[in-house]
């Protein structure tokens, strides 16, 4: 029966072209940009690292000053002091830990051939690759002693070993960088992150950097960092005084396994600040915070509120959409009575004259639905040339594309209901009388 | 006129009412409130820079290697660049007005004040700073080059000189009087004259609430080995000249990297390049949405002529004319969008209360509503004209012929 409901649905989609453009189209586009602005919401703001998001923390300090909080709302500042991130790592209290910054550096390649570039560096901690697990083509991340030693060493990744190195296992290989050469200890696989969840301060839509570089390897090049720089009180001259300074420009991240490692993390925090408001730092009242990595996202509105609106838009869309298509069958099921009564008449149940209609009206669903995921593709598409920026969270998975099928089936399912109803409540000879 | 046989037959098919009227009130409520930010986004990319944007472009120069001389380098560079063909003037910067990154601080009427009186923008420019950027000076004077001092990322000198906005000149002093007056800038530090007023100059960030607040400070201040130079060419000949930069550039001194060459224009375009998708995306949704309604209408009023095809006939049997038949389906059209639209009204302020709580969004002014009334009521009218016009058609001889 169902295969002949559906060739009685397909037939009659056929008698109507011109209501059947309308629904599918109605559906489609409902579908399309519901879907669009979804898929965009979802990737955006999706969980970047699920096995760890909730024991990653991240670490703020609140050392702003006594007169006006760093945002109006009372949150503390979204970076720390070299101070305070060079102090935490060395009490080294949490299952792992590292303090970062990113430089700006000029790139001498050997190779005559390739014009020296500039290339992103994120200067780091040995535990940044435990803790954020990039994946290893060839080598591995530098060590502990390493960290001590302030070694020239780097990480690159897999696009810059291309291009340095044409791709080959580069491990123990030099690179320079502004005069000064660096071994490589290791080269990263492809690691492509929706969010560069690790710093959201700037960018938070570009790829990873090119280059992985110990912190006190950074530090000792003396240049300030490639990225936002708060104070609230000028530093004095001098480099030494800029590090010993209030100024804010670091990130720091922790690793705590369990929540009671986190509740002792949390009392070491204070116990410091406590300690270094007794040398006169830290005006205000104690206000540290360790989001976890999905609270850090939503704190730093990684999904920005025009995202939002749109995806809100995009339903409201939607709905209108399904709106018209109810009204679209309703007016075509009710001029079919007269079938209805003629079906009910032979012997037909309600039932059965429920299902032919149902399915006909799931017909306009898959169809809808079908147009639906190419101008969901079409949409993206024109996302992707609209904000540059947002190529990494414009593409469809296959998550979105289920979520595109079972979507535009439900709301022609749904809309088809009320339809259907009346249909299945035609009386046979009240139709057949006429 | 026939109101009430319209009213009673409209009431026979209630549900069929209530969708399009639901439709046109949805319809209302999302292109009200998605018209008006659009509106506040294309408002919002008409505002001036305050600086020479057609034919001004910029770019980064990076030193590398331990010989590398920034100081030397730059001032050869700034001689160079005047020199090159087509070049009106340059400059050394460190921001332009939209890249969305520079340098801001406060501002204080008095020495070790808790709380800045206003917050400002810093461009850091030479005596060739104000030709570059192309901006106009309404009181005092420009720079000498006497002045421009060479000032490293860790040096706390602040200069002795500054030239503002007009509009940070009213912020700090209300009263007028601005030329000549002492702030400070480092609130610590000693005080700053401000020598000059141009008439406008954004900050660097599109966001800021202190958008027009700007000060520009004569001093050389690479970032490290990186310098960064505004070249304004003559009218026409910006492309040319950017072109050849590079080249030239290098040419003078090759362990260097040219790069992030841009012109203004695309700093603008980048700068606002979220609002432009913004009103491009919701311009989409409002076309779709009046398109998906239009098309909703047509195909339900195309469904009422069919339906009473012989009740139409029956009506002109007994005298009614063309006209009678076509303005009773306009007066149907009429009520229902009518009805819609006073459900849609409400959606559409409530929808803007629910934008203000959520996203701090402006309240949609009030005209909102009544010109989308407007345009919906003419929309459904149009939109039912050719099922309209189809059942006018209808010929009285129907109704005699049964089915």
């Amino acid at each position: 029966m169902f295969s002949y409901y559906l060739q009685l649905g397909l037939r009659s989609l056929r008698r109507n072209p011109v209501l059947t453009v309308l629904m599918v189209v109605g559906i489609a586009l409902g579908i399309a940009a519901s879907m669009t602005t979804l898929t965009v919401m979802h990737m955006m703001g999706s969980d970047p690292i699920p096995s760890k998001s909730s024991i990653l923390h991240y670490v703020q300090l609140d050392n702003w000053s006594p007169d006006e909080p760093y945002r109006p709302d009372g949150r503390p500042p979204d970076q720390v002091t070299y101070r305070d991130a060079t102090a935490l790592m060395a009490a080294g209290k949490a299952d792992r830990q590292t303090a970062m910054f990113k430089l700006a550096l000029p790139v001498q390649p050997d190779n005559p051939e390739i014009k020296p570039f500039q290339s992103l560096v994120r200067v780091t901690y040995a535990d940044f690759f435990t803790m954020f697990e990039p994946p290893f083509k060839y080598g591995r991340g530098w060590d502990h002693e390493q960290d001590q030693a302030h070694a020239r060493v780097l990480v690159l990744s897999k696009e810059i070993n291309e291009k340095l190195f044409g791709g080959e296992d580069s491990v123990g290989r030099r690179v320079r960088l502004d005069g000064t050469d660096y071994t490589v200890t290791g080269v990263l696989d492809d690691w492509k992150l929706r969010a560069r969840y690790y710093d959201l301060t700037v960018g938070a839509f570009n790829e990873p950097e090119e280059l992985f570089m110990p912190f006190t390897t950074g530090i000792d090049l003396k240049q300030r960092a490639n990225g936002n720089n708060s104070c609230w009180r000028a530093p004095n001259a001098g480099w030494e005084a800029y590090l010993d300074s209030d100024c804010v420009w670091i990130q720091m991240w922790v690793e705590l396994r369990s929540p009671a490692r986190l509740a002792e993390y949390r009392a070491f925090l204070d116990a410091y600040v406590n300690e270094q408001k007794k040398l006169g730092r830290f005006p205000r009242p104690l206000n540290n915070r360790l989001l976890d990595v999905n609270e850090w996202m939503a704190d730093q509105k990684v999904v920005s509120s025009d995202v939002q609106v749109q995806t809100g838009l995009g339903f409201a869309f939607l709905l209108v959409c399904l709106v018209n298509t109810i009204g679209l069958l309703l007016a075509k099921f009710t001029r079919k009575a007269g079938e209805i009564g003629l079906r009910r008449a032979l012997g037909a149940s309600r039932r059965e004259v429920f299902k032919q209609f149902l399915i006909e009206s799931g017909v306009i669903g898959i169809s809808g639905g079908v147009l639906g995921l190419a101008l969901t593709g079409l949409g993206l598409l024109a996302v992707r040339a609209l904000y540059t920026d947002y190529k990494s969270v414009a593409t469809l998975d296959w998550t979105m594309v289920a979520t595109t099928i079972a979507l535009s089936v439900a709301a022609a399912v749904l809309a088809g209901l009320y339809p259907t109803w009346r249909a299945c409540r035609v009386q046979p000879a009240a139709q057949l009388k006429m | 006129m026939e109101i009430r046989p319209i009213l009673s037959a409209l009431l026979r098919s209630k549900v069929s009412m209530i969708l399009i009227g639901l439709q046109v009130a949805l319809t209302l409520a999302i292109v009200s409130n998605a018209l008006f930010i659009v509106s506040e986004r294309l408002e919002r990319m008409q505002r001036p820079s305050g600086m020479n944007e057609a034919d001004t472009f910029l770019f980064n120069s990076t030193g590398f290697g331990q010989g590398y001389d920034v100081k030397s380098v730059q001032q050869g560079d700034l001689q160079l660049l005047r020199g090159l063909p087509g070049v009106v003037d340059a400059t050394s910067i460190i921001s332009v007005p939209m890249s969305e990154s520079g340098w801001s601080t406060g501002v204080s009427l008095q020495p070790r004040q808790a709380t800045s009186t206003a917050n400002t923008a810093l461009y850091m420019v030479d005596a060739h700073g104000l030709s570059s950027y192309g901006l106009k000076l309404v009181e005092g004077r420009d720079f000498r080059p006497e002045e421009i001092g060479f000032r490293s990322m860790n040096d706390r000198n602040v200069p002795t000189t500054v030239i503002i906005t007009r509009a940070l000149a009213a912020r700090l002093f209300p009263q007028g009087g601005a030329l000549g007056k002492q702030v400070y800038y480092d609130n610590e530090g000693p005080p700053t004259t401000i020598i000059g007023i141009v008439d406008h100059l954004q900050t660097p960030w599109l966001d800021a609430d202190f958008i027009d607040n700007s000060s520009l400070m004569p001093a050389y201040l690479p970032y490290g080995n990186v310098t960064r130079y505004l070249v304004r060419a003559e009218p026409g000949r910006r492309d040319e000249v950017m072109q050849g930069v590079e080249q030239a550039m290098i040419q003078a001194n090759p362990s260097r990297i040219i790069g992030r060459v841009r012109t203004m224009e695309q700093v603008r375009a980048d700068g606002y390049a979220g609002d432009r998708a913004m009103a491009i995306i919701l311009g989409a949704v409002i076309v779709a949405l009046l398109a998906i309604t239009a098309l909703g209408i047509v195909g339900m009023a195309s469904f009422w002529v069919a339906q009473r095809t012989r009740q139409i006939g029956t009506r002109r049997a007994l005298g009614a004319t063309r006209w009678d038949i076509l303005r009773y389906f306009h007066t149907e059209n009429f009520i229902i969008t009518t009805l819609g639209l006073v459900v849609g009204g409400v959606l559409a302020y409530a929808l803007s209360l629910w934008l203000m709580r959520e996203y701090q969004a402006p309240r949609l002014p009030w005209h909102y509503v009544p010109v989308g009334f407007a345009c919906l009521w003419l929309l459904g009218q149009l939109a039912v004209l050719g099922p309209a016009l189809r059942a006018s058609r209808v010929p009285p001889a129907l109704a005699t012929r049964s089915v």
